[in-house]
């Protein structure tokens, strides 16, 4: 393969830049707002990805979780997450191709990491934003363990939660209507 | 079509009509005038509200709290395709935050070459659009899956309401921030309790999403996402995130907990379809419906609400004899893409048990499918997206009721 001499390359910077300088000026036809601030991007913004992406430091074990849920989670949601006032969170693996669907955090949820994402920014419901990152991987380890899916001493953290393969996870399938006709 | 219209105020005519126990025609004669104003009426006001005599309100679904509810608008009081702000139907998932729009932010950040944030008066700096749309709920006639379902169509269609929105064009941000070009997600974020996410897919960012703060010509309501939210125009109304605060630019969507625990739909095999986004061809009759009277044969002005995420309503039909024979309704202007469109057809009710029902059709030629069709192909544990035919029943002494029941 050729390679540009360094002046050659040099030249094709410059010029690169000058270009993207150019390119710059002209997209901002609208000079509102400014760049967020880290705390905005923070604060506004708290989404975690199925790659485990915005992830923070921390972690969580079963033992931990079922304290915390025991003092957090169960007044809702039952002590074994059976259900409550707060949506069932365990059981129902085997039921969502029968006429009464039972759909659990353990049945039907694709992604380990969107539990996370949800205790993070919902719960506990009426006290969002409560839980520490290392109390919400203990909830979740927790709620992962009531469903059979990791066991007693597994170690939930930012490296090992996307890891973990939910039961329904093959089972989501793209839109494909129109389907009726 | 020509026809003749009874009135404005066709509905009170016939209850009138049925307290002095009158025909449609003959009762008219008996209504006492009202007197001629011998004093001053009220002062002129700041902000107005409707006449006293007007009660129409929202109906609330029992739920497990009051901030997890949903109220449903009165779609059989509605005239015209649009609804009052105070009656837009409401779903909120952890209550209405309380937002002090002087110090409201919006980021768009994530892959884009210069992150922005953005106060509410930078939006309104900028260039707006306004565009009368639809807005349903993916939940909206849930209850009609399986049998039974609403007993008035406030019950069975009220996730459902029509508006003007005001906003700056979604794709002219992300022109300024400049979208990287791997991207292909939005990650949307609302600032209520629970921070409502969704993932939106880009190309619908840059075709038509509203960054809306207008709501039928002021600043849209509390419950609507005020002071600002998504809008997606023609899809289900949880992806049009109220109270807006960030929007990341992604190349994943990020399977948020209302987008795959629920706003997906389960189909009778136990798999699940997955970013159902569209609200396909749909269309009620709201005139005469269930819970309503007509208090005596004659003719009577039927009218419905049908409605598009994916276009334009091109044709209603409707049925008085239990779907043996259709007959074109009118469609009332103006009817835009995306938005409630009325129809009406002149019907005389002869005093016999009837059925009746509409039938959507829109500029895609996608025509609105019978209950049992839609169930055929999705069976009945979907919960979302149902947009079956809804059929009344009237019956010999006037009463509707829902004929699924």
């Amino acid at each position: 393969m050729l390679k540009p001499s360094g002046r050659t390359a040099g030249v094709i910077v410059v010029a690169v830049a000058a270009v993207f300088a150019t390119l710059s000026a002209q997209s901002s036809r609208f000079p509102v707002g400014r760049p967020p601030t880290p705390e905005e991007t923070r604060e506004l913004g708290s989404a975690i990805a199925p790659d485990g992406t915005g992830l923070p430091e921390g972690s969580g074990t079963v033992g931990a979780g079922r304290e915390l849920f025991a003092a957090q989670c169960a007044r809702c949601h039952g002590p074994a997450g059976e259900g409550d006032i707060g949506a069932r969170l365990v059981g129902g693996q085997g039921t969502l191709a029968t006429p009464r669907p039972l759909k659990t955090v353990g049945s039907f949820w694709p992604y380990a990491t969107t539990l996370w994402d949800y205790v993070n920014r919902a719960m506990p419901f009426d006290r969002p934003g409560l839980l520490e990152p290392s109390e919400v991987y203990a909830a979740v380890a927790y709620v992962l363990n009531l469903n059979g899916i990791i066991d007693e001493n597994h170690l939930i953290d930012a490296k090992s939660l996307p890891n973990v393969k939910m039961p329904n996870r093959d089972g989501f399938l793209a839109d494909p209507r129109p389907d009726v006709r | 079509m020509k026809h003749v219209r009874i009135g404005p105020n066709r509905r009170q005519l016939l209850q009138m009509g049925a307290a002095v126990g009158g025909s449609l025609v003959a009762g008219r004669e008996a209504l006492t005038l009202a007197a001629t104003p011998r004093s001053l009426g009220e002062p002129v006001g700041p902000y107005g509200e409707r006449s006293p005599f007007e009660t129409a309100v929202r109906w609330r679904r029992q739920s497990q709290t009051s901030e997890t509810g949903a109220s449903f608008t009165p779609i059989q009081d509605s005239v015209g395709i649009l609804t009052p702000s105070a009656l837009h139907y409401e779903r909120h998932h952890a209550g209405i935050p309380p937002i002090d729009p002087a110090t409201h932010r919006v980021i768009i950040h994530g892959m884009v070459d210069r992150p922005l944030s953005l106060s509410m008066d930078d939006l309104r700096r900028l260039p707006s659009v306004t565009r009368i749309l639809a807005l349903e709920c993916g939940g909206n006639s849930g209850g009609e899956w399986r049998a039974g379902g609403g007993a008035d169509v406030q019950r069975s269609h009220g996730l459902l309401s029509g508006s003007e929105w005001t906003g700056v064009p979604l794709s002219l941000l992300l022109a300024e921030v400049g979208v990287r070009s791997d991207a292909s997600w939005v990650i949307a974020e609302g600032g209520d309790a629970c921070r409502m996410m969704r993932s939106i897919p880009l190309a619908k960012a840059m075709e038509d999403s509203l960054l809306a703060y207008g709501q039928n010509g002021e600043a849209m309501r509390p419950a609507q996402g005020y002071p600002l939210r998504l809008l997606n125009p023609g899809w289900e109304g949880n992806t049009s995130v109220k109270w807006l605060r960030s929007l990341k630019v992604t190349d994943q969507p990020y399977m948020a907990r209302d987008e795959t625990s629920k706003y997906s739909d389960l189909m009778a095999d136990g798999t699940t379809r997955i970013f159902t986004y569209a609200m396909e061809a749909k269309s009620v009759i709201t005139f005469p419906s269930g819970g309503q009277t007509l208090p005596a044969p004659g003719l009577c002005e039927l009218t419905g609400l049908a409605w598009s995420g994916l276009g334009r309503i091109e044709r209603v039909e409707v049925t008085t004899d239990g779907g043996r024979t259709w007959v074109d309704a009118e469609l009332q202007e103006p009817r835009l893409p995306q938005a409630l469109t009325r129809f009406r057809l002149p019907w005389r009710f002869d005093g016999q048990d009837a059925r009746i029902a509409s039938r959507a059709v829109d500029s895609t030629g996608y025509v609105q499918p019978t209950r049992q069709a839609l169930i055929a192909v999705r069976g009945m544990n979907s919960i979302y997206h149902y947009n079956g035919i809804k059929v009344w029943h009237v019956r010999a002494d006037g009463s509707v009721t829902n004929a699924e029941a």
